[in-house]
C-alpha cells in the first residue's frame, strides 16, 4: 500500500489557524500517538498534541474522518493548529518521526483523490486552479470548476452527440431494412445547435486570463509620463521616472488586482525613432512587441500616432507643457492624480467584458484545445454529405469529450496536472 | 488413432473454421460431428455476408479460412448492401445453394491435410486436474488432446416453439448430448439463455412472380473470396413482397398464442432481426414490413421469405403469409418455429476464447451467445488457430480493434457479454474507416501468412498483389494539372492548381477512367488488371485525412493496451471502486486498461483510479 502522507494545507505560515491534513492507512495511528486516544468520526475535539518524548506541542482542534467516504478517499485526519511557524514546523516533525509517514510532494492528495475516483479530471484541475487563484474572481471561476459544473456540461455535450450517432448509426447499418428511414430533417440542425454552443463556450474568456490578469501596457514617446502613471496605477513606486529622456529602456511588469479583478501592468521604454543608443532600440523593440500581447494599450503621445486600438490618454494635465488631445480617452495627471480613478475605472469595465464571469466555469487551455477539437469535429460534421465521414467527425466528437472528463488520458498528462498542485490539497 | 492437439467438436461453420484453422497451423486435429453428411449444413437462411457479416466473412477468409470459397462455388445471388454509402460501409452477401454450399465446405475439408474425420457424438469432455485431456464419444470411444473447441451451436438446452408446440433439442441424440450439457452446467460456468427463430419456407411454384417486383444479382463481378476468380453459378433474382394490414390483424388476433407472447419463452431475442409477432408488437404504427422472397438452391423450390421469422402456430403463419402480395396460393413447406437455447456467458473467455475455468477449452459460435454464420465463422477459426498455437510453436495472428472487425467481436463478447444474440454491426466497429470488407487481405494476409495459418495458393496470390502495388504506387503520386482536368471537361475548378491523381479521385465526378489519358499506358495496363486493388488504393487516398487523424488516438490506445491487468489483477483492491464496478470489472478480466475501459458501465473517474493503480501494481510485481 501507499505511505501516509501529510502536508500543511492552509496556505504559507504565519497565520491564525494552520492545517495539517493526514491522509492514508496510517492516519489513524499517527493520530493515535500524537494525542494519546481515539476520536469520534466527523466530530471536532480539543486535544492536547504532544511528540514521541511526551512534550506537548500545541493546543489543537483535531478532526478525523475515516475513509473511503473522505476528500482523499482514504482515512484523513486534520490538525487544525495554532497558525506560528515553529508550532507547525515542530508537529510536521513529529509526523515525519512516525514510521510510515512521510510529508507530501505537491499535489499528492488531490491526486489521491482522483485515484480513489473521489473527483474527476474536470474537478481536479478546477481544484488546482482553485489552489493558486489569488483574487476573488479567480476562485469563483475554479469553484465552479471544481464542483463538476464543467463536467456536468461535457457529460450532456456527449449524452447529445451519443444520439445523433445512434440516428447515423442506424441509418448506417440497417438502411437494407425499409423500417428504418433516412436521417430525419432535425440533424443536421441537432449538429448545429450543438456547435454553436460549443463556440460559444470556446470564446469565452479563458481560465489563464485570470491567473495572468488582464493586460495593460503604457506607451508614448519618451517623457510623456508613462513611468509615473504607471506608478500611480500600481501604487507603489516600481519604476524609475526622471526628466532624462529615454529613462525605461526595459519592460516592467507588475500585477496588482483592482476592485479584485487581477492585472498585469506593463511600462515601456519610450518610442522613438533617432534614438543611437543600441541599449535603448532593443527596448523599443519589446516594447512594439508588448503592444500586441497587450489587452489594452494606453497611449500617452502625440493624438493617433500609438498603436491601433489604443486609448487615447492625455497625461500630465497640471503640467506646464501639457498637450491637449481633442479626442481623448482620459485626461489626468498621474503626480496630482487627477483622472487616475476614472482610468482605473475605465480599465475595470473592460477587464469585467474581457475576463471569466464570476460564477462562469473558465476553461484552461487544455480544455480549450480538446473542446476546440470537438468543436471542429462538429463543424465537419455539419456539412459533411457522407453519412459515414460524419460519424466519423461524431465519433472524434465524442473522444474529445471523453479526454475532457479523463477518459484516455495518459500517466503523463496526469504527472503534468498533478505536480501543479501545491502541497497539501 | 486416437491422440490430437486440437479436437473440434461439431461441424457448423464455427467447427469447420476451427478444425481447418487449427489443421492449416500443423496442428494434428479431428472434427467430431454427428454426422459427417451434415458438415457445413446452413440451418437457417442460406446467405453469407451483408452489413457488419460481410466484414467479418472477408476477414476470415483473409486468413484462408473456408466460409467465403464455399459461398463462391455455392452462391446463385450477389449483392453489394450499402452500396449508395461510403465504401467502409458496404456488405456484401450472398445467397447460396445449400446444397453446393455445403458440398464445397465438404470437399475442403476432407481435403485438409492434418484433419481427421470423426463421425460420432460428444459425450463428455475428459478432465485432468482440471484441464482437458481429450473427449469421450457416446459409443465409449476416448479421444486424447490438450485442446477441446466446443463448436456445438445450440444443443445446450434447445427448445424449439411453434405456437403450443413443443420439440426438446432438435437433431441432437437426446441422452449423450444431455450428459455433456450436464457436465458443462456442473462445472459452474456462467450460462444464461437466449432465442432466435426463422420464417417458414414457402414452395416457390405456388408464389405469384410475375406479380412482385425483382431484386436482380448485381452484375458486377466481385466475389466473397479473394481466391475465386469468377462467378460460377446461373444467378436468379429475388422478389419483394410487404406484410399487409390483413397480415397484421391475423398476427394481432392471435399474439396470444406466440410462445413470445404467452410467457413461454422469456429469453432475450436479438433486436437486430425480431420475429414478425414482434415487429408488430413493437412498431404497430406501420402498414407493412418489407419481406424479400429468396430462393434457396438452383435445384429446390423452396423460398425463403426474408423478415418473416415467426413461431406463431401453423394456422396463423398460413393465414399472414397468404395475406401478403403474390402469395394468395402459396403453400407453406415448412412451418417457422423459435429457438430457445443455452449459452455461455462469453465474458468467463479470455480473448482467446479459452474458458477462463477450465484450461485447454475453448468455445466458439452460438455457444458463446452469438447469432449468424459468420460471426460463428469468425470465432471457430480464431479458436482453432490460437488453439493451435498452443500446441505448435507457432503464434496466432495478432487481432485488435484497429486491425479487424474479429476482435472487435470478440474483444464485445469478452467484455461486454450478451444481453441478446449478437450480431456484427458496423458502428461497433470505431476505427471502421481502415477496417474495409474490401481491404480484409491487406489488413489480414500478411499476419496470416507470418502465423502459418494461409495456403501456399493464397500466399502466392498476396505477393503479386503486393508486387502489383508497389507498380501502382506512383500512379497515384502522380500529378496533374486542374487546367487540364477542366479542359477535358472533368467537373473541376480550372484554378485547382496541381494535385496528385490520389487527391483528385476524391472530387465527385472523377472516376479513374476519366484520368488514362494522361496515365502512361504501362501504368493504365497494370491499374486495369488489378481494379480491385486499384478501388482500395483509391479509397485508401480518400479516407486518408481522417486516417492521420486517428493515429494519435491509435497510439494511445496501443499505449493503454500495453498497461496488462493480468488474469490475477486485484480489482476488489483498487482504492475508491464502487463494489458494482468491482463486479463488472471481475467477471470481465479485461486483460488491458484498453478493455477495461470498454467494459459497460466504468466510468472515468474509476478508470484513472485503475489506471494509478494497475501502473503501482506492475512496478511492485
Ligand atoms: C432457428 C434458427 C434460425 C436462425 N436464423 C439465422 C439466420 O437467419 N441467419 C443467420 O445468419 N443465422 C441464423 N441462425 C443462427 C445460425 O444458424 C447460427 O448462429 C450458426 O449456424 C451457428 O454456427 P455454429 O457453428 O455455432 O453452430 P451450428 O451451425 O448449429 O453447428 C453445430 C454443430 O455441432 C454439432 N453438434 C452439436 N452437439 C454435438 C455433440 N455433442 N457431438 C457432436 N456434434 C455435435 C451439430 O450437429 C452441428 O453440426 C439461426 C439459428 C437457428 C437455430
Ligand atoms: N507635472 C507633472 N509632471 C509629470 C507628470 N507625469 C510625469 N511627469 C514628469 O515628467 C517626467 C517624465 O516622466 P516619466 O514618467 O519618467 O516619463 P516616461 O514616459 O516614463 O519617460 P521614458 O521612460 O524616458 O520614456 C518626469 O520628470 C515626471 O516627473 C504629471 O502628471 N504632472
Ligand atoms: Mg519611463
Amino acid at each position: 500500500m501507499s505511505d501516509t502522507i501529510f502536508a500543511i494545507s492552509s496556505g504559507a505560515p504565519p497565520a491564525a489557524i494552520g492545517v495539517i491534513r493526514i491522509s492514508g492507512s496510517e492516519a489513524g495511528s499517527a493520530l493515535r500517538k500524537l494525542a494519546g486516544r481515539d476520536f469520534t468520526a466527523r466530530r471536532s475535539s480539543l486535544t492536547t498534541l504532544r511528540d514521541a518524548d511526551g512534550d506537548t506541542l500545541d493546543q489543537a482542534l483535531v478532526l478525523w474522518f475515516p475513509g473511503p467516504a473522505t476528500a482523499t478517499g482514504e482515512d484523513l485526519a486534520e490538525l487544525h493548529c495554532h497558525g506560528g511557524r515553529a508550532v507547525l514546523a515542530a508537529v510536521s516533525r513529529a509526523l515525519e518521526a512516525i514510521s510510515g509517514l512521510r510529508a507530501a510532494e505537491a499535489g499528492e492528495f488531490t491526486r489521491r483523490a482522483f485515484a480513489n475516483g473521489r473527483i474527476d479530471l474536470a474537478e481536479a484541475e478546477g481544484l488546482s486552479e482553485l489552489l493558486s487563484a489569488e483574487t476573488e474572481l479567480q476562485r469563483a471561476a475554479a469553484i465552479q470548476m471544481a464542483g463538476g459544473a464543467f463536467s456536468d456540461q461535457v457529460e450532456a455535450w456527449r449524452t447529445a452527440v451519443l444520439r445523433l450517432s445512434a440516428q447515423l448509426e442506424a441509418a448506417l447499418d440497417f438502411s437494407d431494412e425499409d423500417d428504418v428511414s433516412e436521417l430525419p430533417p432535425q440533424f443536421a440542425e441537432g449538429i448545429g445547435m450543438l456547435s454553436q454552443e460549443l463556440e460559444e463556450w470556446l470564446s469565452r474568456p479563458r481560465a489563464e486570463k485570470l491567473g495572468e490578469g488582464y493586460r495593460v501596457v503604457l506607451a508614448g514617446p519618451p517623457n510623456s509620463g508613462k513611468s509615473t502613471l504607471f506608478n500611480a496605477l500600481i501604487e507603489s513606486e516600481a519604476a524609475i521616472t526622471s526628466d532624462i529622456a529615454g529613462t525605461t529602456r526595459d519592460v516592467i511588469e507588475r500585477n496588482v488586482a483592482i476592485a479584485s479583478i487581477p492585472f498585469s501592468f506593463v511600462d515601456t521604454a519610450g518610442l522613438r525613432d533617432e534614438s543611437e543608443d543600441t541599449i535603448e532600440r532593443i527596448g523599443i523593440d519589446r516594447a512594439r512587441e508588448q503592444f500586441a500581447r497587450a489587452d489594452t494599450v494606453l497611449w500617452l503621445g502625440p493624438e493617433g500616432e500609438g498603436p491601433e486600438r489604443a486609448w487615447e490618454v492625455a497625461a500630465k494635465s497640471d503640467a506646464p507643457d501639457y498637450q491637449a488631445k481633442p479626442s481623448a480617452d482620459y485626461i489626468l495627471s498621474a503626480t496630482k492624480g487627477a483622472g487616475v480613478d476614472e482610468l482605473k475605472q475605465g480599465l475595470v469595465e473592460a477587464a469585467r467584458v474581457a475576463l471569466p464571469k464570476p460564477g462562469e466555469a473558465a476553461l484552461n487551455a487544455r480544455q480549450h484545445a480538446v473542446l476546440s477539437d470537438a468543436a471542429q469535429a462538429l463543424r465537419g460534421a455539419i456539412d459533411q454529405g457522407d453519412p459515414l465521414l460524419c460519424a466519423e467527425e461524431l465519433r472524434q466528437a465524442r473522444g474529445a469529450f471523453d479526454r475532457l472528463i479523463g477518459r484516455t488520458t495518459t500517466e503523463d498528462m496526469l504527472d503534468a496536472l498533478f505536480g501543479r498542485f501545491c502541497i497539501g490539497k | 488413432m486416437h491422440s490430437f492437439d486440437v479436437l473440434v467438436i461439431g461441424g457448423g461453420h464455427a467447427g469447420v473454421e476451427a478444425a481447418c484453422g487449427a489443421a492449416r497451423m500443423g496442428a494434428r486435429t479431428a472434427l467430431v460431428s454427428f454426422d459427417l453428411g451434415a458438415i457445413g449444413a446452413m440451418s437457417c437462411n442460406p446467405a453469407i455476408g451483408g452489413l457488419g457479416k460481410g466484414h467479418l466473412v472477408r476477414e476470415v477468409d483473409a486468413l484462408d479460412g473456408v466460409i467465403c470459397r464455399a459461398a463462391d462455388a455455392g452462391a446463385i445471388h450477389y449483392r453489394m448492401l450499402n452500396r449508395s454509402k461510403g465504401s467502409a460501409v458496404w456488405g456484401p452477401r450472398v445467397q447460396a445453394d445449400r446444397v453446393l454450399f455445403k458440398a464445397e465446405v465438404q470437399r475442403i475439408v476432407k481435403a485438409q491435410a492434418n484433419l481427421t474425420l470423426i463421425a460420432g457424438e460428444a459425450a463428455a469432455l475428459r478432465l485432468e486436474s482440471g484441464r482437458v485431456a481429450g473427449l469421450e464419444l457416446a459409443d465409449g470411444t476416448a479421444l486424447d488432446a490438450p485442446r477441446v473447441i466446443l463448436c456445438t451451436g445450440t444443443f445446450l438446452g434447445g427448445t424449439l416453439f411453434r405456437g403450443e408446440e413443443r420439440f426438446t433439442g432438435g437433431r441432437i441424440g437426446e441422452n449423450s448430448a444431455q450428459r455433456l450439457a450436464k457436465q458443462l452446467r456442473g462445472a459452474d460456468l456462467p450460462m444464461a439463455r437466449l432465442k432466435t427463430g426463422t420464417p417458414p419456407r414457402i414452395d416457390g411454384r405456388t408464389i405469384d412472380w410475375a406479380s412482385l417486383p425483382e431484386q436482380a444479382s448485381d452484375d458486377e463481378s466481385w466475389t466473397m473470396s479473394a481466391l475465386t476468380e469468377r462467378r460460377a453459378n446461373p444467378q436468379v433474382f429475388c422478389a419483394i413482397t410487404r406484410t399487409t394490414e390483413a397480415a397484421h390483424d391475423a398476427i394481432r388476433a392471435n399474439l396470444h398464442r406466440s410462445p413470445l407472447f404467452s410467457g413461454a419463452i422469456d429469453a432475450a431475442g436479438p433486436r437486430y432481426c425480431p420475429s414478425i409477432e414482434d415487429k408488430i408488437h413493437r412498431f404497430g404504427d406501420r402498414d407493412g414490413h418489407q419481406v424479400f422472397l429468396e430462393p434457396e438452391g438452383l435445384n429446390t423450390h423452396l423460398v425463403y421469405p426474408n423478415g418473416i421469422s415467426t413461431s406463431l402456430p401453423v394456422d396463423v403463419q398460413h393465414d399472414m403469409v397468404r395475406a401478403m402480395a403474390g402469395l394468395s396460393k402459396a403453400e407453406i413447406v415448412e412451418p417457422g418455429y423459435a429457438v430457445e437455447y443455452d449459452h455461455i456467458d462469453p465474458r468467463a473467455l479470455t480473448p482467446d476464447l479459452q474458458l477462463r475455468a477450465i484450461p485447454g477449452l475453448y468455445c466458439a459460435g452460438q455457444i458463446n451467445g452469438t447469432t449468424g454464420y459468420e460471426e460463428a465463422a469468425a470465432q471457430g477459426l480464431i479458436a482453432g488457430l490460437n488453439a493451435a498455437a498452443g500446441e505448435t510453436d507457432r503464434q496466432a495472428p495478432f487481432l485488435d480493434r484497429a486491425n479487424s472487425y474479429i476482435a472487435v467481436m470478440i474483444d464485445d463478447l469478452t467484455l461486454q457479454g450478451v444481453s441478446e444474440p449478437y450480431r456484427m454491426l458496423t458502428s461497433r466497429a470505431e476505427y471502421r474507416l481502415r477496417l474495409r470488407a474490401n481491404n480484409a487481405s491487406t489488413r489480414l494476409t500478411k499476419l496470416g501468412v507470418e502465423a502459418g495459418c494461409v495456403s501456399d495458393e493464397r500466399s502466392k496470390w498476396f505477393e503479386h498483389r503486393e508486387a502489383a502495388r508497389t507498380v501502382l504506387a506512383p500512379l497515384f503520386a502522380q500529378k496533374l494539372h486542374s487546367k487540364d482536368l477542366a479542359e477535358a471537361d472533368l467537373p473541376v475548378r480550372r484554378d485547382g492548381g496541381e494535385k496528385p491523381i490520389s487527391e483528385w479521385l476524391r472530387h465527385d465526378g472523377v472516376e479513374f477512367a476519366d484520368l488514362m489519358p494522361w496515365v502512361d499506358t504501362e501504368l493504365a495496363e497494370a491499374l486495369y488488371a488489378n481494379t480491385d486493388l486499384a478501388d482500395e488504393m483509391a479509397e485508401d487516398a480518400a479516407y486518408e485525412p481522417y486516417l492521420a487523424r486517428q493515429e494519435a488516438e491509435l497510439r494511445d490506445l496501443r499505449a493503454s493496451e500495453n498497461l496488462a491487468l493480468a488474469g490475477d489483477f486485484p480489482f476488489g483492491e483498487v482504492p475508491g471502486l464502487s463494489s458494482e464496478m468491482i463486479e463488472r470489472l471481475t467477471s470481465a478480466s479485461p486483460p488491458t486498461l484498453a478493455a477495461a475501459g470498454r467494459v459497460p458501465g466504468v466510468t472515468p473517474a474509476a478508470l484513472s483510479a485503475l489506471l494509478v493503480y494497475a501502473r503501482r501494481w506492475q512496478t511492485a510485481a
